[in-house]
């Protein structure tokens, strides 16, 4: 299981508290189907995914991206038991999405790199470092219950 | 995986506005690479690997020196970086993983310090070209 010290969470929260969930869902996905395009594959039905603009002005993935980041929202509050509050989406994620868990870690990293660009000054390493224990968690979590 | 016309002039672009200062982020890059992924560090154990350490600093700018080698001979990376492709595969012996690790962090460290630069384009134009130097490095490992 993960272990956060108290200055890692603080890290993390002090971070957290001022992301705009939609804004920050919105470009961390979009990145994701730019800079991977073979992550398109799950987003089919998505709509225009033709170009780098269709993709960053698609409002359906940037709803889609504000649920993700929602849902990371509960990973933040809930750090000491990240299998717990994502056993249910791992399931999803592996009965119904049947999406590689390889695609958590380039999300978490996508995110991590949107929030150094948002956070510029206060993205300190330290503060990274935190960042990439969470959605390594994360993406550890997700894959949990993988069969 | 190849690089488009447009991806080199993006690489390219961002390269000559940060100028003499590649090193500066490397450094970080390095520094970022150290504390976020602990494991990186067993290749420096001769390293002092604290805060402003100057080794760090030094070694940054010879991975800044060869990125920048790299990004004026996108026609030929194996061949470019050939000298420093058998230095990691018979002396240095990184885990290619590592590698990634590092691409990661400098994306990271780019990202704060040029963000009206970083656009979804220029992002993935810069992860393909790390990802091209990094297959270079490590194509004579077996």
């Amino acid at each position: 299981m993960v272990h956060f010290t108290a200055e890692e969470k603080a890290a993390i929260t002090s971070i957290w508290e001022k992301v705009d969930v939609e804004k920050a869902g919105g470009e961390t996905l979009g990145r994701l189907l730019i800079v991977y395009p073979w992550t398109q594959r799950f987003f089919d039905k998505f709509g225009n995914l033709s170009s780098a603009q269709a993709i960053m002005g698609n409002p359906r993935i940037r709803a889609h991206g504000k649920k993700v980041l929602t849902s990371l929202g509960f990973a933040v509050k809930n750090m000491d038991n990240l299998k717990e509050v994502f056993a249910h989406l791992s399931e999803l994620h592996c009965d119904k999405l049947h999406v590689d868990p390889e695609n958590f870690k380039l999300l978490g990293n996508t995110l991590v790199i949107v929030l150094s660009s948002y956070f510029g000054k206060e993205f300190t390493a330290e503060v990274q470092a935190a960042w990439q224990k969470l959605v390594a968690g994360v993406a550890n979590a997700l894959a949990h219950k993988y069969h | 995986m190849s690089l488009s016309q447009t991806d080199r002039a993006l690489v390219l672009a961002l390269w000559k506005k940060m100028s003499t200062n590649v090193g500066i982020y490397t450094t970080e890059a390095l520094e970022r690479t150290f504390m976020a992924f602990p494991a990186t560090k067993t290749y420096f154990p001769h390293f002092d690997l604290s805060p402003g350490s100057r080794q760090v600093k030094a070694h940054g700018q010879k991975v800044a020196d060869a990125l920048t080698l790299a990004a004026h001979h996108l026609d030929d990376l194996p061949g470019s970086l050939s000298a420093l492709s058998d230095l990691h595969a018979h002396k240095l012996r990184v885990d290619p993983a590592n590698f990634q690790f590092f691409s990661h962090c400098l994306l990271v460290t780019l990202a704060r310090h040029y963000p009206g630069d970083f656009s979804p384009k220029m992002h993935a134009s810069l992860d393909k070209f790390l990802g091209l130097v990094t297959l270079a490095l490590v194509s004579k490992y077996r």
